[in-house]
């Protein structure tokens, strides 16, 4: 059974309909990119995905959304439960203006785990590769790192509460090249533990890190496939149309 | 032409944004040449630790202790009401409340500033100050416990209104995050968003107690105005502001005790300007992260 399986979503922000009837299923442990140009509703799909969605005013959701055979649509659904097992990370790096340890543990603390917290913290600081260049400053302001240090931070994070998906939204657009090369080459090792979905408009970076790729116009997902499928011989016309750059 | 009207107008708003730092510094020159005078007559040790004050006796006795205290228990207890009331209201406002109410609350907290001193002073005289009485058995319900209770509604909008912006101002990122790994609104607020918005928060409080100290016609109608050493906030006091309210009517212009009085206010002065800098720090603070 597939990991996370999408039937006949729609969804509306009071009368416009941002998605259109989203049929999907993703296995686990791989990297799946959502592309399409801006106001596509990439973000709102992912955005589903942890229910974060649910601070907009007016948003209707109808159809099934289920991840690990429960559909996490349902009312009774718990949020805390989900959004533990579902990481997000956003555009812009948001570290909290705490500390660097008090950043990683706040998620443990939020869980109600409050002794014991360093090897979590080393162990999360290690899967994203910035112990050894912050573990003689963890006192220090998590607004003293670089963007990419503070992007690695914030995935660090997420992984302390041991999700098992992560949810990546547009997640190097903040960041200069070298740095967006850093964190695809921790997506790639991150894969192996965490199945992960990332929405970028960049369509190299799709290529680049992901092994599945959707393409979403309008609302609707147009097409989805294995990542080279996708960028060589995709089977729509929309789709041919934005990778060769004809529009987007 | 142009130019020159431009020139003009330039100059003009120039002059403006001089006198009124202009202003200040006279209000303040006179403020030290009147209260100043007063050193000849008492020390200044004297003058802010005397335990006494008989301004027309003779020979005068111009110690502010008493005063001073009275100031000091009547804002710690405004302070004590109106701090974690109006923290928490900036928080229901700022995180909590539906749009519709939240517009309620906020003109309701507009409204609440708006109201004359004078008016809450006969307000809380009428109604307060036999309460007041009643509940403790004490001989008059005229006590700084009552200016307290007032004078926390001074302070409340101005806590409110700075504390709220300063939560509203709190990045959304930060609170997406928090709920993105799963905290509870909750634990959003006060593990991220409160101490992301302390340095504002300090300065709304700073601010409040400021409105507090100045505050004069609320606190002469309902504290008693015994200028005593109060041993419990359930005493008489008298404030610094209304003595110089309630005494500069009926001092000679150029004796002891009009010297003194104006000598109280360069205490406020002196008082209110290090609350005001003080927040001000605070919000700058702010401003740098």
């Amino acid at each position: 059974m597939a990991k996370i399986e999408i039937k006949n979503l729609d969804l509306w922000y009071g009368d416009f309909q941002a998605l259109k009837n989203i049929n999907l299923a993703l296995e686990e442990k791989r990297i799946i990119a959502v592309i399409g140009p801006s106001g596509c509703g990439k973000s709102t799909l992912l955005r589903v995905f942890n229910r974060m969605n649910d601070l907009v005013e007016g948003i209707k959701i109808k159809g099934q959304f289920v991840i690990d055979g429960e559909n996490i649509l349902d009312q009774r659904t718990n949020l805390v439960t989900l959004r533990k097992k579902v990481g997000m990370v956003f555009q812009r790096p948001n570290p909290f203006p705490l500390s660097i340890y008090d950043n990683l543990v706040f998620g443990l603390k939020v869980h109600g785990i409050k002794r014991d917290l360093d090897p979590f913290v080393e162990k999360s600081l290690k899967a994203v590769f910035l112990w050894d260049e912050l573990k003689d400053r963890l006192n220090r302001s998590a607004f003293s790192l670089t963007l990419e240090q503070r992007q690695r931070l914030c995935i660090a994070r997420l992984i302390a509460v041991k999700p098992d998906i992560l949810l990546m939204d547009e997640p190097c657009s903040a960041l200069d090249p070298q740095s967006t090369t850093g964190i695809e080459d921790l997506m790639r090792e991150l894969k192996k533990n965490f199945t992960i979905i990332i929405v970028t408009h960049n369509m190299q970076q799709a290529a680049r890190v992901s092994d599945e790729t959707g393409f979403m116009l309008l609302g609707e997902l147009v097409e989805f496939n294995k990542t080279e499928v996708i960028f060589t011989k995709p089977q729509d016309s929309r789709t041919e149309g934005y990778i060769t750059g004809r529009y987007g | 032409m142009r130019k020159i009207k431009e020139f003009i107008i330039e100059k003009l708003i120039f002059f403006c944004g001089l006198a009124s730092i202009f202003f200040v510094i006279l209000i303040f020159l006179f403020l030290l040449k009147e209260g100043l005078s007063l050193l000849t007559i008492v020390g200044p040790f004297e003058f802010l630790a005397g335990k006494s004050w008989y301004p027309i006796s003779e020979p005068p006795q111009l110690g502010i202790l008493p005063l001073i205290l009275g100031s000091l228990f009547v804002t710690i207890g405004a302070a004590i009401i109106s701090v974690p009331i109006g923290i928490a209201c900036a928080v229901y406002i700022a995180e909590i409340a539906p749009a519709k109410i939240k517009e309620v609350l906020k003109a309701g907290i507009e409204l609440l500033a708006a109201i004359p001193s004078v008016v809450l002073g006969f307000i809380g005289m009428m109604t307060l100050v036999p309460w007041v009485k009643n509940l403790f058995d004490i001989p008059t319900g005229l006590t700084a416990f009552s200016g307290s209770i007032m004078l926390a509604f001074m302070a409340m909008p101005t806590i409110v209104s700075i504390a709220e912006d300063a939560l509203y101002s709190v990045p959304k990122s930060y609170k997406e995050g928090a709920l993105a790994l799963g905290a509870t609104h909750w634990q959003t607020i006060y593990r991220v968003i409160l101490p992301a918005a302390s340095s504002g928060i300090v300065a709304a409080v700073m601010l409040g107690i400021g409105r507090v100290i100045g505050e004069t016609m609320a606190v002469m109608m309902i504290t008693g105005n015994a200028a005593a050493i109060p041993k419990s906030i359930l005493q008489p006091v008298r404030t610094l502001t209304a003595t110089i309210a309630a005494e500069m009517g009926e001092t000679v212009v150029g004796s002891e005790h009009y010297f003194a009085l104006f000598a109280i206010g360069i205490v406020l002065f002196v008082i209110s300007f290090a609350i005001n800098v003080t927040s001000d720090f605070f919000l700058h603070k702010d401003q740098r992260v």
